[in-house]
């Protein structure tokens, strides 16, 4: 029975199983070094696997994730770190132009086995440059393979299979749940990184989410439980490619899905949700889907209004019962 | 009083549009063979001069003189005058080619030949290049047959691309060539993380990237400078200053007030301004950079200071923004022209031998073409298949890509069927 430990103490882990049992890996990044990482994800690697391993870089998301995918290219196994999603945008170009879609585009003579992870999310008063989930916007592109992990499990075992990977792999790590802390279910977590999982079996309605949302869904089934509805919850995990089977087959039993996204609702992941679910289970529904999303503005800083901007347990609670009718 | 000046945009113009006459005043020069050639660990404070200064060696009377001479024997000076009248030469068919609808686009390197293929054979095979679109020099040095590059241009069943690519966006894994990207300048930044992986590596191969001077003004420009002085990277990162860019002059990426090489410094990366017509000098320089970053000394950023003749590709028209007869004034001549006189001056060539030369590649183009369409063309022959999409997204066919081609197999079944039954 192992003890519990933080998701950012997880990570860890895996950092250290991964860079002890491949001189290939590397971990490049903002502060990665001396200070631990933004997150304190890589706090004590520096000493462990030295400078050549634990690479500090200069501050272009840019350059450092440029040059994750010359040295990924260069035979190694680097791992990027960016501070925040919103960062990422400096790095569009090298991960959308060149990373995901060079194996294609070279005939599958070139590719790119490279790991970016980044922070993502709100609920930490950080503010519109520092707190969006633009995960979706990465799930949109052909040739990423995209982790959101959401348990100390995921964030145990995902790394390691991304590193695996011989294709770029973008992992979100949700700001809010590096505290988090829980129980490995197994030494090495979880190392699946092609299918979501049923986090609560239930067989009155279907609330599907993933990353910092999960824990949030979570309490939201644990509130409805009291009120007799008894909900599953299906945590995605890979938002590309994207695993709908385990979906489908919560939706086909419980005939009502709720969608619960971070992100703002118009052209969110969620929406692409609702289109596969109107295409393949459209039979299988009782009620309308239903989504609960971030209101459509910049996160703002204020607690009361970054509280009011993002998805509460209440109103997923809510979007629960509009879908179950006057059956709940 | 007079008035206090004030400040004012300033909006670069070239010295002459079409009707104008060609001035080139803004280009310095040097004499061949002035400037000194430093050892190759020399502290980047001392070398200054090379960034503002022009390294020649080949003088006007087409003789090699000064430090810079890298004393080649007139066999491999035959080998690079060989590879750049097959890159003209090839590149003059294609661009024919695609006039007459053969292939739809392709953009010509005439009048920069000597920065590729002088660069390439300075280096090793073990050295990783990352092109830009106007190197296909370094596919003649590295030996790939022409009939591999003209079925990428074909994007036939034998393309390198899958058809994936616009045409001569060429790569060769096996032969140390990286992709060519259309999104300029990202290519810097990653062959910098490639020459850190090998100083990782402990590796003694190195990096060299090309980019005009107008995409300089990219920030990969930027990051990858700072990377590769940061981390001592292994890399030549070549600024290829052929003065335009489609129709927007040098002066727009920086170059009036300062040399592209002086920014080198700056970044306390040594910065060489080089002829980079005279093969020779550009032979020369490679040589001492790839020395240097092999050696532990670290990066070095190249100016090549040439012409584009040609226009920049076979969609636009450069006589609407240029004078016409601007490339025959341009005081650093004719690339092939130049190595071809010193190879006479020296008495190992004559012009009877070049006009075989020219026939026998020529001939080569020809055959190549007359090889590449048995594999299909833009019209007729075998034709790539469609399934062929779906591969390479991921090592791996992911379901829905599976699906998906599943279902367009049935819709070009159904479609071909209905086109059978139409004609029966």
């Amino acid at each position: 029975m192992s003890a519990r430990q933080t998701y950012r103490d997880a990570l860890r882990e895996a950092h250290r199983s991964a860079l002890g049992g491949d001189p290939r890996v590397l971990l490049i990044g903002e502060d990665v070094g001396r200070y631990g990482g933004s997150y304190a994800v890589s706090r004590g690697l520096l000493d462990e696997f030295g400078p050549d391993r634990i690479v500090d870089a200069p501050l272009s998301e840019l350059g450092f994730v440029g040059a994750g995918v010359g040295a990924a290219l260069g035979g190694l196994r680097p791992i990027v770190e960016i501070m925040t999603v919103n960062f990422s945008l400096l790095a569009l170009d090298p991960i959308v132009n060149t990373a995901a879609s060079l194996r294609h585009m070279s005939g599958g003579q070139f590719h790119v086995p490279l790991v970016i992870r980044m922070a993502t999310g709100a609920g930490r008063q950080l503010a519109a440059q520092h707190s969006h989930s633009l995960e979706g916007w990465y799930a949109h592109v052909p040739g990423l393979r995209v982790l959101a992990p959401a348990t100390v499990d995921d964030a145990r075992g995902m790394l390691g299979a991304a590193l695996d990977d011989p294709d770029p792999v973008v992992i979100f790590e949700h700001a809010q749940l590096y505290n988090v802390d829980g129980t490995l279910t197994a030494p090495g977590g979880d190392p699946d990184i092609a299918h979501a999982r049923v986090r609560r079996p239930g067989g009155d309605v279907t609330l599907v989410t993933w990353g910092g949302m999960l824990p949030r869904t979570l309490a939201a089934a644990a509130e409805l439980a009291e009120a007799g509805v008894d909900a599953a919850v299906v945590d995605l995990r890979v938002l590309r490619p994207l695993d709908m089977a385990t979906v489908y087959e919560s939706v086909r039993r419980t005939r009502r899905a709720v969608l619960v996204d971070e992100s703002w609702r118009s052209g969110g992941f969620a929406a692409e949700l609702s289109a596969r679910l109107m295409e393949c289970a459209f039979y299988d529904l009782d009620a309308p889907v239903e989504r609960v999303a971030t209101a459509e503005v910049p996160i703002p800083y204020a607690r009361q209004l970054e509280e009011a901007a993002l998805p509460q347990v209440a109103s997923i609670v809510a979007a629960a019962r509009r879908c179950l009718g006057g059956s709940a | 009083m007079a008035p206090r000046p004030r400040s004012r945009l300033h909006v670069p113009h070239p010295p002459a549009r079409p009707g104008d006459p060609v001035d080139f005043s803004y280009v310095r020069t040097s004499p061949a063979g002035e400037m000194p050639r430093p050892e190759v660990a020399a502290p980047v404070a001392t070398l200054a001069p090379l960034a503002n200064e022009l390294v020649r060696v080949l003088g006007d009377d087409h003789r090699a003189v000064g430090a810079w001479d890298p004393h080649l024997e007139p066999d491999v000076l035959q080998v690079g005058l060989r590879h750049m009248l097959l890159t003209r030469l090839f590149d003059e068919r294609m661009q024919r080619t695609q006039r007459q609808g053969k292939i739809s686009f392709y953009m010509r390197s005439l009048g920069e030949e000597a920065v590729s293929v002088a660069q390439a054979m300075a280096l090793r095979p073990g050295d990783m290049l990352f092109p830009s679109y106007r190197n296909q020099g370094i596919y003649m040095v590295r030996g790939r047959p022409l009939v591999d590059l003209m079925c990428q241009l074909l994007s036939n069943t034998r393309d390198m691309c899958k058809g994936r690519q616009l045409p001569v966006m060429y790569h060769w894994k096996d032969g140390n060539i990286f992709s060519i990207s259309g999104n300029l300048a990202t290519q810097f930044p990653q062959a910098v993380g490639w020459a850190m992986a090998a100083a990782i590596k402990g590796q003694d191969d190195v990096a060299c990237a090309w980019i005009g001077e107008g995409s300089s003004a990219e920030g990969d420009f930027h990051s990858a400078m700072i990377f590769a002085e940061v981390y001592n990277a292994p890399v030549i990162l070549n600024v290829v200053n052929n003065q335009w860019a489609i129709s927007t002059f040098q002066g727009f990426a920086g170059g009036e007030q300062a040399t592209f090489a002086a920014r080198g410094p700056g970044y306390g990366i040594p910065g060489i301004r080089v002829d980079g017509n005279d093969f020779l000098a550009v032979y020369a320089v490679t040589q001492w950079a790839a020395e240097r970053a092999r050696t532990g000394s670290g990066p070095t950023l190249i100016e090549h200071v040439t012409y584009r003749a040609a226009a920049h590709s076979t969609s636009d028209d450069p006589s609407r923004y240029r004078p016409k007869d601007e490339y025959e004034r341009w005081p650093l001549g004719d690339p092939v022209e130049r190595l071809k006189s010193h190879l006479v001056a020296l008495g190992e060539w004559s012009e009877e031998r070049h006009a075989a030369l020219a026939k026998e590649l020529e001939e080569h183009v020809t055959k190549s073409w007359k090889e590449a369409t048995k594999f299909g063309t833009l019209t007729e022959g075998p034709k790539l298949d469609p399934d062929l999409m779906f591969e390479d997204v991921y090592k791996e066919m992911p379901p829905h890509l599976e699906k998906q081609r599943a279902q367009l197999r049935a819709e070009l079944a159904a479609a071909a069927a209905e086109r059978g039954a139409e004609r029966g």
